[in-house]
């Protein structure tokens, strides 16, 4: 699905990849975790290709993603703060989304979903944080794209919010999708995760089920094992 | 390109400061024609005005949409669209909804005071024509600054440094050089000078309409085949398509380049 | 009284005789006598000379005694490059409605279409001059009338071209409704006095529209000055009046709407400069009056080029000029007052028509641009105003006292 090789990237002389080989099946969940820092964002956006690498190559659905935006059709991301134009209006801006990709009647769906019908005439500008979300998550899950990037998606989620979110992750996944997802909510991680994806320093770290990293770290608890790689390394 | 276009001028079309620059050109137009009731002195002072104001608005503006758009923009890339086609349309979104302001501003009140029965039509229509050039470059310098600047603060004191520079500061430094060098044949040296800066070049344009005869008493050669002739208004309209092109093509070769 | 009455039947005996005696001598290609020549060697004093429809080649025809010479429908005089075409050397001649073309051309003699010497009570009406070198000239003659010519030189060289009118030495002539474009110097005046040059077009000559050298109490109005090298140029005259003319379209380097050069108690009303590089030029002229001309979209309206005292302008208007006033010294003795001023920004707020702050029409950069020409690139920059502003609040270097103090905040009409 997506196969990423000897990645490097460094902003000014700040080394934040360092050499990440990465390759992601088709279908599951995979949470994409690591330290403030460590380059998930610049990981995620490199796939999408926003950051642009200094070396590596990336592969999404067996195509290399350098100078091309015609992938992007295949991905539906959802990024970490959405702050829209003010001056639009909830409706304008799914409305235009959709122009900008495809046509789709899923976002009627989700509107309901997330009860955000009485918003739908309000500017972006006048929302809260979580409901903005939101419309962030509307925007995202409203197309079928085989490919899922989720950067921090429950920030700003009451908890109904949240349940549905998860419910959603869930049906995608039963759909045979792949999601990728970084968040710092370790407890949604570890419900909804198959894989986890560690990253430290520029580096994958570790790569492989949560059981995997329990057993690697010897802590029962998902929270504790994290904490234990963080503690080990910085020591 | 043409969708971002289309979303990024209906969304500056909806903010107060496109009105507020409508407006003010709106009462300039009116205060000038209907109380002085001159219409060669308006475009005079329109000039001044056009001059100085438009590449101030036009960094100003298009800095400070870059900025405030940014996380649109992020929501833009993720998107299948091509880089260049996201900045150019937002781009031209903010220099054609600054033009029109621009032009319906200055229309309406030239319209209302009979501007198409008077011979000044020619004598207007290369102001706006100017303005709007001078729009184009300018927030074409703008996203520019904005695109090779992340800090936000740095950014804006860049644009106003560049105004400051192309409005004033270069003049002065060329005035400065041309009479410290006043004892060589300067006619060629002070025509690239004014080439080299889009506002100077935009007053030459203006210059050629109204100050023609003093322009022609000057003795060089040079001079007097660019101002004499078409050849002055052909190759002012070069240079101000060129000031557009390059930092066009910057902005899509920065694009392409930056990280987000 | 009764030299009186004698005076009265000697007048009536001589209208009388003539009118009785002149006769009319027709000359046309098929008549007995084919040539003006001809016609003018047996013509008796005060005969009248009929030419008709035709094309006659002729040259060096000398009028020696008073008579009238007439064409009908414009008969061709052509002088075939040859010399000078017709001379007039005996007072009370006529000559009217002639087509006279290809007069020789001379470095060493002023060949003339038509040349009156030393005469009295002449006539030069509705002749056209085509093909020529110079065109009407005037020589020591007097009490004359040049009138309703038209004069359409092909002047390409000062060198080698004449003037259109030209007067040496005269007294008391009135040039009239004359048209005259492509020569040297339009109308030429020099060492003549008491002449009255009025509602002539003059235009797209080489050199000057007017001319005038060390010709006094001349006055010249209602003139159209268009589109010549220099403009119109009035030089080491006293008392000429300038009146109701228009000076347009002068462009050059060297291009004025008008040119004095030591000009003392001159009187300059009513007149419109527009579009000229140099509305007025000024230099050694004393005691002039400027009032109620017209200043518009000129480079320079007045440039004063330093010695000039005691001049007044004075109820003018000065309209959308790139330059108003332009020194090159810092002392002034003249007087600026009751202007209207496109270029004044002050304000009335006693609302008397009177601005209330007074207006500097000589700016600083007019001062450089003097000094370094090519500045004039900068005209209209936000620097140049700034530091126009600056010397307008503390005047370093153009002169301290020239100011408007009561700059007329709406335009004059007269």
């Amino acid at each position: 699905m997506v196969s990423i090789e000897n990645l490097h990237k460094k902003f000014n002389k700040n080394v934040v990849l360092n050499g990440i080989d990465l390759s992601i099946i088709e279908g599951g969940i995979f949470a994409i975790l690591g330290p403030n820092g460590s380059g998930k964002t610049t990981l995620i956006k490199s796939i999408l290709g926003m950051v642009i690498p200094n070396k590596g190559t990336i592969n999404v659905l067996g195509e290399n993603i350098k100078n091309s935006s015609h992938y992007r059709h295949k991905i539906d991301y959802l990024p970490q703060i959405a702050n829209f134009p003010s001056n639009l209006k909830v409706k304008e801006l799914i409305k235009m989304i959709k122009d900008l990709r495809s046509h789709t009647n899923e976002d009627q769906r989700l509107i309901q979903l997330f009860k955000l019908a009485p918003f739908l005439d309000k500017k972006l500008g006048n929302l809260s944080g979580g409901t903005k979300q939101k419309v962030n998550l509307v925007l995202t899950f409203m197309f079928d794209s085989p490919l899922i990037i989720l950067d921090e998606p429950t920030t700003g989620l009451d908890p109904i919010a949240l349940i549905r979110l998860k419910d959603l992750i869930q049906t995608e996944k039963d759909k045979g999708k792949t999601i990728l997802i970084t968040s710092h909510i370790m407890s949604f991680v570890e419900e909804v995760s198959d894989e986890i994806v560690f990253i430290l320093e520029g580096q994958i770290y570790f790569k492989g089920s949560i059981l995997e990293l329990k057993n690697k770290t010897n802590q029962s608890d998902f929270e504790h094992a994290i904490a234990s790689i963080l503690t080990n390394n910085h020591a | 390109m043409l969708k971002i276009l289309k979303y990024s001028f209906f969304d500056l079309m909806r903010s107060r400061w496109s009105y507020v620059y409508f407006a003010f050109y709106l009462l300039l137009g009116i205060v000038l024609l209907f109380l002085n009731n001159d219409l060669s002195k308006a475009v005079i002072t329109l000039m001044n005005v056009i001059i100085v104001l438009v590449p101030l608005i036009g960094t100003i503006f298009g800095v400070m949409y870059y900025y405030n758009s940014k996380e649109f923009t992020e929501l833009l890339l993720a998107q299948p669209l091509k880089r260049s086609s996201i900045f150019l349309g937002q781009y031209l979104g903010v220099a054609i909804s600054l033009s029109m302001s621009l032009i319906l501003g200055l229309g309406i009140p030239f319209i209302a005071y009979g501007l198409f029965k008077s011979n000044a039509i020619w004598d207007f229509s290369l102001l706006l024509i100017t303005g709007i050039f001078l729009t184009l470059i300018f927030t074409a310098l703008a996203f520019n600054i904005a695109l090779s600047n992340e800090n936000k603060i740095r950014g804006f004191a860049y644009a106003i440094l560049l105004w400051l520079f192309l409005a004033i500061i270069y003049d002065g430094i060329f005035l400065m050089s041309l009479i410290l060098f006043e004892d060589y044949p300067l006619d060629k040296l002070s025509l690239i000078g004014t080439m080299l800066n889009p506002i100077d070049l935009s007053r030459t344009l203006i210059l050629l309409k109204l100050d023609i005869s003093a322009l022609l008493g000057y003795t060089g050669a040079v001079f007097k085949k660019f101002f004499g002739t078409n050849l002055g208004l052909i190759i002012s309209f070069i240079m101000l398509s060129l000031w557009v092109i390059l930092p066009v093509l910057r902005i899509t070769f920065k694009s392409k380049k930056k990280d987000f | 009284m009764n030299n009186f009455i004698q005076h009265i039947i000697l007048f009536f005996s001589i209208v009388y005789c003539c009118s009785i005696y002149s006769q009319t001598i027709n000359v046309c290609k098929d008549c007995p006598i084919s040539s003006l020549k001809e016609a003018i060697a047996i013509a008796k004093d005060f005969d009248t000379i009929l030419v008709k429809k035709g094309t006659y080649k002729e040259y060096n025809i000398i009028v020696d005694k008073p008579l009238i010479i007439i064409g009908k429908n414009y008969p061709v005089i052509d002088g075939e490059l040859k010399g000078e075409i017709i001379t007039v050397i005996s007072d009370n001649v006529t000559v009217d409605g002639l087509f006279i073309i290809n007069v020789g051309t001379s470095y060493t003699e002023d060949y003339a279409a038509i040349r009156i010497r030393k005469s009295k009570n002449f006539v030069v009406q509705n002749l056209v001059l085509e093909k020529l070198f110079f065109g009407i000239y005037l020589e020591k003659s007097r009490n004359g009338k040049v009138f309703h010519n038209k004069i359409i030189g092909e002047a390409i060289e000062e060198y080698n071209s004449g003037n259109g009118i030209q007067l040496w030495y005269c007294k008391n002539i009135e040039i009239e409704h004359n048209f005259v474009q492509h020569v040297r110097d339009g109308i030429y005046l020099e060492f003549s006095d008491d002449c009255l040059i009025k509602n002539n077009v003059s235009a797209e000559n080489l050199r000057y529209g007017l001319h005038f050298m060390f010709s006094n109490n001349d006055i010249y109005q209602d003139n159209t000055f268009e589109k010549n090298g220099a403009g119109v140029a009035v030089m080491f005259s006293k008392k000429i009046k300038m009146l109701n003319n228009t000076f347009k379209e002068n462009w050059g380097t060297a291009s004025y709407g008008m040119l004095l050069k030591e000009i003392n108690d001159a009187e300059i009303l009513g007149n419109t400069f527009e579009e000229n590089t140099i509305g007025i030029n000024i230099e050694g002229s004393n005691r002039i009056v400027y009032k109620n001309n017209n200043f518009i979209n000129n480079g320079w309206a007045i440039k004063v080029r330093g010695a000039c005292y005691n001049n007044s302008f004075v109820e003018n208007n000065f309209l959308y000029n790139s330059f108003d006033i332009s020194y090159n010294s810092k002392v002034n003795d003249n007087v600026f007052d009751r202007n209207y001023w496109t270029n004044y920004t002050g304000y009335d707020l006693d609302k008397d028509g009177i601005g209330d702050v007074p207006y500097r029409p000589v700016k600083l950069f007019s001062y450089i641009v003097n000094r370094t020409p090519e500045t004039i690139i900068l005209l209209r920059s936000l620097f140049i105003d700034l530091i126009d502003f600056s010397e307008k609040v503390s005047p370093v270097f153009t002169p301290d006292n020239l100011l408007d103090n009561n700059p007329l905040i709406k335009r004059i009409t007269w």
